[in-house]
């Protein structure tokens, strides 16, 4: 037979040179490419919305106090960003959505947990989380007036309203969708009860939670936002109110300033999401590049 | 047929023992019979692979073994042993390194966290993956990943001494390509020789089982039954395209396709 006493060295080696050829290394990109790559498009995307916001100006479809361009428009920006006035309006504003934001989570996963742990309540209250997901928020405030009166409660109400069932509904989806060959291999670990949350299903539903997080957000945004330009709170500054008050001024300038800013806003809490979800594919390899 | 005459170790009692075992799945019109009084003994030391056709029931009695689902009837005993069981799939934890997926076997194997770190190294080197402790599943071919899933298996044996050892393997390396899986027949008898562990082995691939069996032993399908049992006299270490080996198979097939057809009339 060909194995003899020098066969476990002659397997040893086989192995790594197997192992050796299968892992061939993908050549590293240039981080300053990498960078590079990403902007672009952003910055090309940008320049062609700015040049189609100049062009129905060049129209003359409405008188430009109606309608300003981007030359006009963007100094006005730039004054708003160096007032003070602006910066309490944008802290406000964040503030309300922060705590909004952190109240969904804990709703969002209480909720979440509880109905993700039976097959049965999945399914009574999986069309109703999903349902309420899409109801608009603005739908919400009428009741939220009523019920808190104009204070920040019926704003914070209206915006967890909005954000809650979309964290929920990634969590449930994510312990749904925990890989039935994983739980089988948890099983013969022994992993039940606690530890089997906290080290199977709690990590195998992450990227599922991530993505929730990230619609809860964008929900949370937006019922802000309609919470502020109805519910008007004695003096205080938000963007909301900002806006009304330049669309009562007639500034559209203003107005259009601060609607950048909301954009903006929404962009980079948005990407911030997508770090964090492309940490997690790339950490776990379900990116294919 | 009973025990094939090997130099098992000296034990009387068998690692497993199947009595009359069978496993119904639903129940009354459409109730489906997997397995019908199944017996089976498996000698500590011993190398069994369980062999037959698609719908024999070959996962399911590994369940069985593995205590993942209970019998219908019959009884499995285990004599103490500790079961780890390792599938087609290497199903490796994807948010862990190499490393911290041996470790958790270990933890829930009541290993104190100070041990842990070495042991897995231990596990990591008798693989052969000593220096992929720190790389994510996802970084490693599938060969090696069906290698940390054997070492994972290994660790959920801790605490119980090599010999009370049963290691069951449904298919392991069904899904890996020729070469990689000659590799791994080389590396698995190694350990079992090494470790003395008890292996049932399930696969469907004739020369596979006669390759590493001390017995293979031939079920039906539909119902899983076991029809007859071979001994394979063999010398270790054996080549898979030996032609002793090939000869053997050929017969288990003719056996195995015999079965099969039964179904087609």
């Amino acid at each position: 037979m060909a194995h003899d006493t020098a066969a476990p060295e002659r397997l040893d080696r086989e192995i790594a040179g197997l192992d050796a050829l299968e892992l061939a290394a993908g050549a590293r990109r240039n981080p300053l490419l990498r960078v590079w790559s990403a902007l672009w498009p952003m910055v090309t995307a940008v320049g062609i919305a700015l040049l189609a916001w100049q062009a129905v100006v060049w129209s003359g479809w409405k008188e430009s106090y109606v309608l300003p361009g981007p030359a006009d428009t963007l100094p006005v920006l730039w004054d708003q960003l160096t007032s003070g006035r602006f910066w309490e309006a944008v802290a406000l504003t964040m503030q309300r959505a922060l705590i909004g934001f952190a109240v969904s989570i804990l709703a969002g996963v209480l909720v979440g947990a509880l109905v993700s742990q039976s097959r049965i309540l999945r399914r009574a209250f999986g069309s109703l989380i999903t349902g309420l997901q899409t109801m608009p928020s603005i739908a919400w405030f009428p009741l939220a007036i009523l019920l808190f009166q104009l204070s920040e409660s019926a704003i914070l109400f209206v915006v967890v309203l909005g954000a809650t069932p979309s964290i929920a509904n990634g969590l449930i989806a994510g312990v749904d969708y925990t890989p039935p060959i994983l739980l089988r291999a948890g099983k013969v670990m022994g992993l039940r009860g606690a530890n089997l949350y906290r080290h199977l299903i709690m990590p195998a539903s992450l990227p599922s939670f991530v993505a929730g997080l990230k619609q809860g957000w964008a929900f949370a945004w937006r019922s802000l936002m309609a919470g502020e330009l109805l519910v008007i709170i004695g003096d205080t500054t938000s963007l909301g109110v900002l806006l009304s008050q330049a669309r009562e001024l007639n500034a559209t300038a203003d107005m259009i300033s601060y609607m950048i800013v909301i954009l903006l806003i929404g962009i980079v809490i948005d990407q911030l999401f997508g770090v964090v979800d492309r940490a997690i594919r790339t950490r776990w390899g379900l990116d294919s590049d | 047929m009973t025990q094939a005459v090997k130099a098992v170790p000296s034990r009387t009692a068998p690692a497993v023992r199947l009595t009359g075992v069978s496993k119904m799945f639903g129940s009354g019109g459409t109730a489906l019979l997997a397995l019908d009084q199944v017996d089976l003994d498996v000698s500590p030391g011993e190398f069994v692979c369980l062999l037959g056709a698609s719908g024999c029931g070959k996962s399911t009695l590994l369940n069985l073994v593995a205590g993942l689902d209970g019998p219908s009837a019959g009884t499995i005993d285990l004599g103490g042993a500790r079961v780890a069981l390792m599938f087609q799939e290497p199903a490796l934890f994807p948010w862990l390194t190499v490393t911290a997926n041996l470790e958790l076997a270990l933890k829930m194997r009541g290993v104190p966290r100070q041990d842990r770190r070495d042991r897995a190294a231990e596990l990591l080197d008798s693989v052969h993956l000593g220096g992929f402790a720190r790389k994510r599943p996802h970084q490693l071919s599938g060969g090696m990943r069906q290698r940390v899933a054997l070492a994972r298996a290994l660790a959920l044996t801790a605490g119980a001494d090599d010999h009370g050892t049963v290691l069951l393997m449904d298919e392991p390396f069904g899904a890996l390509d020729a070469m990689t899986r000659d590799l791994l027949h080389d590396e698995i008898e190694r350990i079992w020789r090494e470790r003395g562990l008890t292996v049932l082995f399930v696969t469907h691939n004739v020369r596979e089982a006669v390759r590493l069996g001390d017995r293979v032993v031939l079920l039906s399908s539909r119902p899983g039954r076991v029809v007859r049992e071979f001994p394979v006299p063999m010398a270790r270490p054996r080549r898979i395209d030996s032609p002793e080996v090939a000869s053997l198979a050929a017969s288990i097939t003719d056996r195995l396709r015999e079965e099969v057809g039964r179904h087609g009339a």
